[in-house]
């Protein structure tokens, strides 16, 4: 979607959480041999930076109002998973462990439907030298 | 489109001059970067990957794997040394704009035939200042 009235705007929210990577398919030892460390139950701090991109409302000129941006965080993301168990207390990481690229794209997909078209991209850093990126690209809205 | 970006430091020392240039030219062309005896930097390298994520353990490639392949086959090779030494500037200036082109070829090699993750870009930071980028944009 190329028209240069579109603009993106970007806001960041921190949250922390506990987890541990485990794969129902493997047993016990395979997965502390799979995943190490990472096999038992830590935390990090997520820092989550979520982009919203259109074009101004000529009459307000936001592309969004950031209180609607925020409560949508704060309902979404905030609520759900800070100082959570990623395991435990949400539903998604049953089947598969929450490696921050399972993270994101959970995190991408309640961020779509709560912000459907005007969701740029996402992303998500675990610590200082690791993040994943979801979106920014036609394909990721279908 | 999901991509997965990983940064490593490593210090290390280069001389920017060319053979095919006089001493002069090579001072007109690089500057203080031309200084024969050498200069250095602490060097930040920003790996980004994408590719399907495994379904069994939901990664584009385990993250010790990453830094198992780039410690390997580059930070042990970079990091300490005068890039000048290395094989890959033998015909090519040690410039960043040609490390982030080495580091890309050598780690796409690398994963070619051994995983679904492709390098998507290279960034390296030479300086506070200045980074500089090869492959996708986003």
């Amino acid at each position: 979607m190329n028209d240069d009235r579109r603009v993106r705007l970007t806001r960041a929210i921190d949250f922390s959480a506990s987890l541990r990577y485990r794969s129902p398919d493997l047993s016990e030892q395979e997965n502390l041999t799979r995943f190490g460390p990472a096999a038992r139950q830590h935390g990090h701090n997520y820092r989550l930076e979520v982009t919203v991109e259109g074009i101004p409302d000529p009459a307000t000129g936001m592309v969004i109002d950031l209180k609607d941006l925020k409560r949508v965080l704060e309902s979404e993301i905030m609520a759900r998973f800070d100082h959570r168990d990623l395991n435990r207390d949400t539903p998604w990481f049953e089947k598969c462990p929450p490696t921050p690229e399972q993270f994101a794209r959970v995190i991408w997909g309640l961020l779509r439907g709560a912000l459907g078209d005007l969701l740029h991209s996402v992303r998500l850093r675990q610590d200082e030298d690791l993040w994943v990126e979801v979106g920014g690209h036609e394909e990721d809205k279908s | 489109m999901i991509r997965v970006t990983r940064r490593y430091r490593f210090p290390a020392a280069h001389v920017l001059r060319s053979d095919r240039f006089s001493d002069a030219e090579n001072l007109r062309l690089y500057g203080k970067c031309a200084n024969p005896n050498g200069h250095g930097h602490d060097y930040g390298l920003e790996i980004t990957l994408s590719g399907p994520l495994d379904p069994l353990i939901g990664s584009i490639l385990p993250i010790d794997r990453l830094d198992l392949l780039v410690r390997e086959r580059i930070l042990d090779r970079l990091s300490h040394r005068l890039l000048n030494d290395d094989p890959w500037f033998q015909d090519a200036v040690p410039t960043a704009e040609n490390i982030v082109l080495a580091v890309q070829r050598e780690l796409a090699d690398a994963l070619e035939g051994t995983s679904t993750a492709r390098v998507r870009s290279v960034r390296l930071h030479e300086t506070r200042r200045n980074a500089f980028e090869c492959g996708s944009e986003t």
